[in-house]
């Protein structure tokens, strides 16, 4: 791993970011006004506002990460792009760590903006501290950037690496412990839980939403995850093709 | 003369199609070899082949006296594509800046290789406005970066009005007197004579190997297309 092709990597990826305003203001203005909407959703509950909020605000940076990480990846591929970095001596580590680096602070801006409109605007209540509220965050949106490098293997065209989304996403979050408390659901479910990263992403939103529990044990189940994830993308990565 | 590409019994196969044949050549050191062939020949996968980027069923592929697809390679190849590979939401500049930054040495700035390819107005101009030849210049912008020992160059002027054809082929000369190997492919017959040697590719197989004056004098023919049609004609 060589540091200055990995800054350089994540330099390139933020430009091109840069130099997208409509991606740009989508990224930081669609969740707060899905927070928005959420509020006023539950205008006669505000106490469901406060237990839901919490953990929404994790689970859009891993949408969007996963949406624009899966489309980045694969627009390399279709461009040609990425075969002429395979044979220029960028690693495969470096070219992974390169977009989780920029997505990562990419996810760490829109953490803090969507989480202090939460916090102030809608007066969201957070017991635990708002800078912990952005790590869970970014540990969302590190899953969901993985899971989209990892998927955009499989998928030739963007139609295909959307698709993916419902498939591979949704049923994570159904069984996160959004809706429910994962032990209230029905045993088999509450065990394949277990083996889901998102599981322990909401549960540390949770945890510092209520300010119960160390979240320690769960960041580091969910670097463990994206060790595994990352790792299979790059073993997906090929220089050569059959 | 060393050689600076030797393919010998290279067979490729790709999705049951058999492309390259026992194919064996050489390619001299500091030479402009120009590949020419219909399209579906098996140009582009030799390119591949030799670039390290096409696995191969059987044969070798020694590039600059190390096997091809070993590490040591990828600081001295460059590689472009048919397809203009670019980000196309980054500058020239950009798109060359980064590249430059992903090797350990670079010979020339970027400033300076752009200023090789005519893109130099371009400087600060989006890749994805540019037209279709001033993208094909930007990738070509994109393999001289480093210190290339060895060009693979798909189709580089194809799309490109004579004047410029005229330049590219100005640089490539330039390129070559400084020792680096330029191995080109076309399927205009008409650039033939821009190149030291030229190697004759169909359905796979070496056709002819040859300086243009060789394949005109063995041939009979004047002109590159006769001189192609005839060869396909000798048993």
């Amino acid at each position: 791993m060589n540091l200055g092709r990995l800054v350089a990597m994540s330099k390139r990826v933020l430009l091109q970011l840069w130099h997208d305003p409509r991606t740009l203001s989508l990224l930081f203005l669609s969740p707060a006004l899905l927070m928005t909407i959420l509020k006023y959703v539950y205008w006669s509950n505000p106490h469901v506002f406060q237990q839901v909020a919490g953990s929404m605000l994790g689970v859009f940076p891993m949408l969007v990460m996963f949406l624009i990480t899966s489309v980045a990846t694969l627009r390399e591929r279709t461009s040609g792009t990425l075969e002429r970095l395979m044979i220029s001596p960028l690693g495969k580590a470096e070219f992974i760590g390169g977009y989780a680096l920029a997505f990562g602070l990419a996810s760490f801006v829109q953490a803090s903006a969507v989480s202090s409109y939460a916090i102030w605007v809608l007066k969201l209540k957070i017991a635990g501290p708002q800078i912990t509220l952005i790590y869970a965050a970014i540990l969302d949106a590190l899953i969901g950037l993985a899971i989209g490098l990892a998927v955009s293997t499989f998928a030739k065209n963007e139609f295909q690496a959307i698709q993916f989304m419902p498939v591979v996403l949704l049923p994570q979050l159904l069984l996160s412990g959004l809706l429910i408390p994962r032990p209230a659901m029905p045993r088999i479910l509450n065990d394949i839980s277990n083996y889901l990263p998102l599981s322990y992403a909401i549960d540390a939103t949770k945890k510092v939403i209520s300010n119960q529990g160390s979240i320690l044990n769960d960041s580091l189940l969910i670097f463990l995850f994206l060790t595994v994830i990352l790792a299979a993308g790059s073993l997906t990565l090929k220089r050569q093709t059959k | 003369m060393p050689s600076a590409i030797a393919c010998s019994g290279l067979n490729v196969i790709r999705e049951d199609n058999h492309i390259l044949h026992d194919l064996s050549l050489q390619v001299p050191r500091g030479a402009i070899m120009g590949l020419l062939g219909p399209s579906g020949s098996g140009k582009t996968t030799l390119m591949r082949a030799i670039a390290g980027l096409q696995r191969i069923e059987s044969g070798s592929i020694t590039v600059l006296d190390l096997p091809a697809a070993s590490k040591p390679l990828r600081h001295l190849i460059g590689y472009s594509t048919q397809s203009a590979s670019v980000y196309s939401d980054l500058t020239c500049l950009q798109n060359v800046q980064y590249f430059a930054s992903l090797y350990s040495h670079n010979e020339k700035s970027p400033e300076e290789i752009l200023s090789d390819v005519d893109l130099t107005r371009n400087t600060h101009q989006m890749a994805g406005s540019l037209s279709g030849g001033e993208q094909a210049r930007l990738a070509l912008a994109t393999t001289l970066v480093g210190a290339p020992q060895l060009l693979i160059l798909d189709e580089p002027t194809v799309g490109l009005d004579p004047l410029l054809r005229i330049q590219l082929w100005q640089l490539f000369n330039t390129l070559a007197a400084q020792g680096k190997t330029l191995l080109i492919s076309s399927h205009v017959m008409e650039e033939a004579d821009n190149c030291d040697e030229l190697i004759l590719l169909r359905d796979g197989r070496v056709l002819a190997q040859g300086k243009p004056s060789e394949l005109r004098e063995k041939t009979g023919k004047e002109r590159m297309n006769e001189v192609f049609i005839s060869l396909i004609g000798t048993p």
